[in-house]
């Protein structure tokens, strides 16, 4: 995966578009943060969502953090490979770790998301 | 103000992720939580536990004062002993869980960081009556403990056979290069093991020193993070979650620290006795969840439409890959086996009550 070619959150979810169908994720840098992954929650397809609204959860045995829509749009699909199974995310977040597929309602809510450069001073700025 | 231990700066420089705690700046974890975790249920971790409440008291009425403001009965405690009790109010609620030491020249109390203040400014006008001085080391001593299967030989190479001597839940003074430290058998983990009492300037020696002897076991620095997965197996409580001003000792299945037949009046005794003679009615349990969901603090417990308890503690357990929890619950609910929900963010999930502790280790 070519991580400048992806589209971040100050949340910490990744986007990758492809037409307007977004790949969603959420950072290395939120899963090192996390650490240690116990369990991840993952809407329905077919659910409508608004951007920043919460469509699911990563637990960890320290905290549980919202995964946030980076877009508006609906679920297609959600990655079958994850829920008790936390491994994919923990050691591939960009690839195998992808947590949900949705058809964008509006790509011009893609201005509004960092680029990597600008990603990297964000997580900078919170790491400290 | 955030208060830093001696050993701070080593954190920062060695991976930890410092987090403020009761006002301290303390490590949460160097490699992660499991990891450190399974080292003390396997072989040896070692933490900095200097936050820890040292408090001192001297003078002719120590031991009478000590037997009024707490319910360990100091008549009964022997030298090199150490028992855990608690400061309590006059209706029994818990003003802090403690550690009362025996030392030779005198008497010590550990407690919690988040209570140090509130129980000096407690005592301070009770002292009043008695020829005491409380004399708060905290923050001119450091302490660190070594935990694990391996910790006492890990601490016999640096401190002698004479720690292997120690049995549990004693103290005594040792040596470690021509430094007095204080070593006692006690821990918050559910591992066998000792806390070292240290002067400040010599702690980071003593922490690599530790660090060096153990290495080949493979010690690891441990956080907080892990303590806290470690001593909620082991079903310890920690204060400000299974225990408060309104929970008392034996609600929260504390029994065992109660002596009630202490001669001394202490402070919060005649609630404690009314409350031994009656029902309690929300006991403390532990749930195991079906799921791999974490009921946190506040979680509620149900059963059908009816909240019937709430959650003080939650975790997924290392040790047995599996979620567990500490609650009180009421009465009618708290017998194991019985089964239940927890309402964890909306969603239910099920979950069963376990007897406590969820560890115990094979000693």
């Amino acid at each position: 995966m070519d991580l400048a070619a992806l589209k971040y959150a100050k949340t910490h979810e990744w986007v990758a578009i492809e037409g307007d169908v977004a790949t969603v994720g959420i950072t290395d840098f939120a899963v090192q943060l996390l650490s240690d992954l116990v369990y991840i929650d993952l809407p329905k397809p077919g659910k409508a969502l608004k951007v920043g609204e919460s469509c699911g959860e990563v637990e960890s045995v320290k905290a549980v953090s919202d995964v946030y829509a980076p877009l508006a749009g609906v679920v297609t699909e959600t990655n079958p490979n994850l829920g008790d199974n936390t491994e994919p995310l923990s050691s591939d977040p960009f690839g195998n770790g992808w947590l949900i597929k949705m058809k964008v309602s509006d790509l011009s809510g893609l201005d509004q998301l960092l680029d990597r450069a600008s990603y990297e001073k964000h997580c900078e700025s919170e790491a400290h | 103000m955030t208060l830093a231990t001696p050993l701070c700066d080593w954190h920062s420089t060695h991976g930890g992720r410092m987090v403020d705690f009761a006002g301290w700046n303390m490590p949460v974890q160097y490699k992660g939580i499991v990891d450190e975790h399974n080292a003390v249920r396997t072989a040896a971790g070692l933490f900095d536990i200097s936050h820890m409440g040292r408090l001192r008291f001297t003078g002719p009425d120590a031991r009478e004062f000590l037997d009024e403001v707490q319910t360990v009965d100091l008549s009964k405690l022997k030298t090199g002993q150490i028992r855990y009790g608690f400061m309590l109010n006059e209706s029994g609620g818990i003003l802090d869980d403690i550690l009362v030491y025996d030392w030779p020249d005198a008497p010590q109390l550990v407690v919690n960081a988040s209570n140090r203040e509130k129980l000096l400014a407690w005592m301070t006008p009770l002292a009043t009556r008695y020829a005491v001085s409380i004399e708060d080391l905290t923050l001119t001593r450091a302490m660190l403990a070594v935990q694990g299967p391996h910790a006492i030989d890990i601490a016999a190479q640096l401190l002698g056979d004479e720690v292997r001597q120690l049995k549990y839940y004693t103290g005594k003074p040792m040596t470690w290069s021509n430094e007095p430290v204080l070593v006692s058998r006690t821990g918050y983990t559910g591992e066998d093991g000792v806390e070292l009492i240290i002067d400040s300037g010599s702690a980071v020696a003593l922490w690599q020193a530790v660090l060096a002897a153990g290495e080949s076991v493979g010690i690891l620095p441990s956080g907080l993070g892990c303590r806290d997965t470690l001593r909620l197996e082991a079903a310890m409580p920690l204060y400000g979650h299974e225990l408060s001003e309104e929970i008392d000792p034996l609600s929260a299945g504390l029994s065992f620290a109660i002596k009630l037949s202490k001669a001394a009046n202490f402070i919060g005794k005649t609630a404690l006795e009314k409350i031994a003679n009656g029902t309690i009615p929300r006991p403390r349990v532990g749930l195991a969840l079906d799921g791999k969901r974490i009921a946190r603090e506040k979680t509620a417990v149900v059963s059908g439409e009816n909240v019937i308890g709430e959650v003080t503690s939650g975790t997924f357990s290392p040790t047995f890959q599996k979620s567990i929890a500490m609650a009180y619950v009421d009465a009618a609910f708290a017998e194991p086996g019985t089964r239940l929900e927890v309402d964890i963010r909306g969603k239910r999930e099920s979950a069963t009550i376990v007897p406590l502790p969820f560890y115990k280790r094979n000693s």
